[in-house]
């Protein structure tokens, strides 16, 4: 058994690290949070040339053909950052659309732009309340041209293309659904900025006009190819997690070791020894269960689904927990926009949000477990 | 990143796989697979002497304690080979129960701080099952503070003369041998005054008492000593050292991988999947598949992280700290999850028969044992101390007892 990444993978992950401490420091992160620019374009350029945008795409397509095991060690150092960049919207979600269900045209249009830093994409899925379901896409595609409002789009004011789930049938069935790629400078689409609770991760409102669309898969085959992208999204979505939930860790350990009151380090106090203690035990888990992820994503084995609804589950708990207790541990300074600690606690609270929420997955992963246990 | 053996491993795991397959008692194979959560039991015979049959016959196959040396009874095999074995033993290795606070705990210190002459006498003897040893720490008035322990060892000549109380002592009414920590110094603050020494439970003056527990069974007992004479012989590492010596055990203790831990996941999907509620099956219930899916997520996280321990192993490498989290996780989950599930059952959760229709009375067992999980082995507080401390680098516990001669601290509360 070696269930652990190699030797090179976690030369790859320290690589990442580094050039992120360097390059994306919490001051950084402040430009954006404090709205002087909706992403760090620098950083973006400087992901590109480290090769990390593309590290999943096939080199034929600009990429450096890594490997999703790749991705995910990178992924993790992105959340660990709180890279105030479009990286998830754009590599998980847009790259893996058109790397499932892409023409060799479409392919070889967008695929190198975004290994390169020179196109940003985004997934058009969602209209409002509601978590990912075939009967919640009102937008619709006909002839050539999509209709309708798309809310909230991640990264959608700064992105190049969208991939839109549209509705082409009317039989209350996923075959009702497809997937649509645009080209947004192209027009037809007004987009606009809306306040969200992470403003280092824009999210933003898209109405569709007439706008003109090309089909990205077969008609009709949209809810499934969008079933594996959120499968794979959810993987290294978890990754960025359980990096996030690292750092408000030791950030919360940090100060516990910094920080004295009563005439003793506060972490000397069993309460906050325990409160962080709690921590580590779901940073673990979900640590275990996105390795698993990471594992079926890399192998594109049977077992992605429920692995991918467990490793979300997991990791999703976990950055939650942890960014809240690093408030806590902090105490009032961590209630201070000047402290750090509520950057991860808003990212933690948004990414919890961005593939349908954690009732969502929860129950999908039983659904997946009940069809596991029948087979 | 996969789940394959490496040629050696495979080679490795056809070899045990055969032999259990040649030599397994297959006539317990149902009715051990059937006892789950800790509940190990058989209809018709004394769980200890078919253990002990089972652990001779892997001894005399060179299957017993397999990472000890050779020469004290064991193998030789590596520490990836252990966990290929436990998994190809399977279901019966819920045969070695007995033995396993000997083979975990007491095999290794005495290995690390015996004698030659008594590691060659007692170790072969221990692995085979053919003498059992148990653990004599913990004392009424020193749980979790196991420092703090009252039993009084005298030298008197080259003997020592004990006096005392133990208890919680598993398996201490068919032990053969026991590891026993006793004060031997009152006079210097409590971790100096102690040593480690290892007895005869059928020595002159140890009366073993069971004691009944919450749950109503019986696996623990109270061990009274009365002038009990131990030979210096038997004393383990220098006088005044058994602090120290009692870390090696405890250590081994938090070190065992490859054990699954039972959480009772499976046992409630299996609940869920079958039992109607008034508007259908419980599965089908938002609220019921939010709560299976939490704890699915948990139990499956204990699994993977144990993967990365043996991932560690295989490669020759100490496995991380990640370990630790195991029983913390478990034991609370499994009383969490007997509770839940009884409430599922509604009215009929009071009744504890195994006749019961729903689950055969099996969560509420599990409730009824449940909190012994938390408190054996180190209670949840002070494992979150423990990763806390070790893990995480905190600082310890201000210890208000720690220069104080053992003979001034105070020994109630009010």
């Amino acid at each position: 058994m070696n269930f652990d990444f190699s030797d090179d993978q976690k030369q790859l992950r320290d690589q990442a690290r580094k050039f992120l401490a360097e390059k994306c420091s919490p001051k950084a992160v402040r430009v954006v949070l404090d709205g002087k620019t909706p992403y760090d374009k620098e950083l973006w350029k400087g992901l590109a040339e480290m090769g990390f945008l593309g590290v999943a795409i096939p080199e034929e397509f600009g990429g450096a053909g890594a490997g999703h095991l790749e991705l995910c060690v990178i992924a993790q150092e992105m959340g660990r950052a709180n890279a105030p960049v479009p990286f998830s919207s754009t590599v998980y979600l847009a790259a893996e659309a058109l790397l499932i269900a892409g023409s060799d045209a479409q392919k070889k249009r967008w695929l190198p732009a975004i290994a390169a830093g020179e196109a940003i994409g985004t997934l058009a899925l969602f209209e409002g309340k509601g978590n990912p379901s075939p009967k919640n896409v009102k937008l619709t595609a006909a002839n050539g041209v999509l209709n309708g409002v798309k809310k909230p789009v991640a990264d959608g004011a700064i992105a190049d293309f969208a991939v839109v789930a549209a509705r082409t049938g009317s039989s209350g069935r996923e075959g009702d659904i497809s997937l649509f790629l645009v080209d947004l400078r192209a027009g037809g689409v007004e987009v606009k900025s809306l306040t969200n609770l992470d403003p280092t991760r824009g999210q933003a409102e898209m109405t569709f006009r007439d706008c003109k669309a090309e089909p990205l898969g077969a008609a009709g085959e949209g809810w499934s190819i969008l079933s594996q992208v959120l499968d794979r999204a959810a993987v290294l979505c978890a990754f960025e997690q359980v990096g996030g939930s690292d750092r408000a860790l030791e950030m919360g350990r940090d100060y516990a070791l910094d920080r004295i009151a009563f005439g003793r380090q506060i972490g000397s106090f069993q309460a906050v020894k325990h409160m962080l203690a709690d921590m580590y035990v779901s940073a673990t888990l979900a640590r275990s269960n996105s390795y698993y992820g990471a594992w079926a994503l890399s192998t594109n084995a049977a077992e992605l689904p429920e692995a991918a609804a467990a490793a979300r589950i997991s990791a999703t708990q976990a950055f939650q927990h942890c960014a809240k207790n690093n408030i806590q541990v902090h105490g009032g300074m961590g209630f201070t926009w000047e402290f750090d600690c509520h950057m991860y606690y808003r990212r933690a609270n948004a990414m919890a949000l961005g593939l349908g929420s954690l009732s969502y997955w929860e129950d999908q992963l039983i659904d997946r477990m009940r069809k596991k246990n029948a087979a | 990143m996969n789940f394959d053996d490496t040629p050696q491993e495979a080679a490795f795991r056809e070899t045990a796989r055969k032999w259990v397959k040649a030599n397994a008692p297959k006539e317990f194979e149902e009715e051990l697979s059937k006892s789950s959560l800790g509940r190990i039991r058989l209809a018709k015979h004394d769980i200890v002497e078919v253990g002990k049959a089972w652990q001779k016959k892997k001894a005399e196959g060179g299957w017993a304690c397999l990472h000890w040396p050779k020469e004290y009874g064991g193998r030789g095999a590596t520490p990836i080979e252990r966990v290929i074995w436990q998994q190809e033993e399977g279901v019966y290795g819920k045969l070695t129960q007995p033995f396993q606070i000997g083979e975990g705990m007491c095999g290794p210190t005495v290995m690390a701080w015996g004698s030659e002459d008594a590691k060659r006498r007692y170790l072969p003897k221990l692995a085979s099952g053919e003498e059992i040893w148990c653990q004599l720490f913990s004392e009424p008035s020193a749980g979790s503070d196991v420092a703090g322990l009252r039993t009084r060892a005298e030298k008197k000549g080259d003997n020592w003369v004990v006096n005392g109380q133990k208890i919680w002592t598993s398996g201490a009414h068919y032990s053969d041998y026991g590891l026993l920590i006793a004060r031997t110094d009152p006079n210097v603050p409590k971790h100096k005054g102690l040593t480690m020494f290892f007895l005869d439970m059928k020595s002159p003056g140890v009366e073993v008492r069971p004691i009944k527990q919450a749950s109503g069974l019986h696996e623990f007992n109270e061990v009274y000593f009365t002038d009990v004479v131990i030979p210096d012989s038997q004393r383990l590492g220098a006088v005044g050292e058994g602090w120290n010596v009692s870390l090696t055990t405890l250590m081994n203790e938090r070190m065992s991988i490859g054990s699954r831990l039972a959480t009772g996941v499976p046992e409630l999907f299996e609940l869920c999947s079958n039992l109607m509620l008034e508007d259908g099956l419980a599965i089908d219930d938002p609220a019921v598949r939010s709560k299976l899916a939490n704890w699915a997520v948990k139990s499956n996280g204990l699994k993977f992280t144990s993967y990365r321990a043996i991932s560690a192993l295989s490669k020759g490498e100490r496995p991380g700290p990640e370990n630790s989290i195991g029983k913390l996780v478990s034991a609370a989950m499994l009383q969490d999850i007997a509770a839940y599930a009884m409430d599922l059952e509604g009215a009929a959760g009071v009744f504890t028969g195994e006749a019961e229709e729903i689950a055969r009375g099996q969560f509420q067992q599990m409730l009824l044992s449940s909190p012994s999980g938390r408190i054996a082995g180190g209670t949840d507080e002070i494992l979150r101390n423990i990763i806390a401390e070790r893990v995480l680098g905190l600082p310890g516990d201000i210890r208000v007892d720690k220069d104080v001669p053992y003979n001034k601290i105070p020994t109630k509360g009010r």
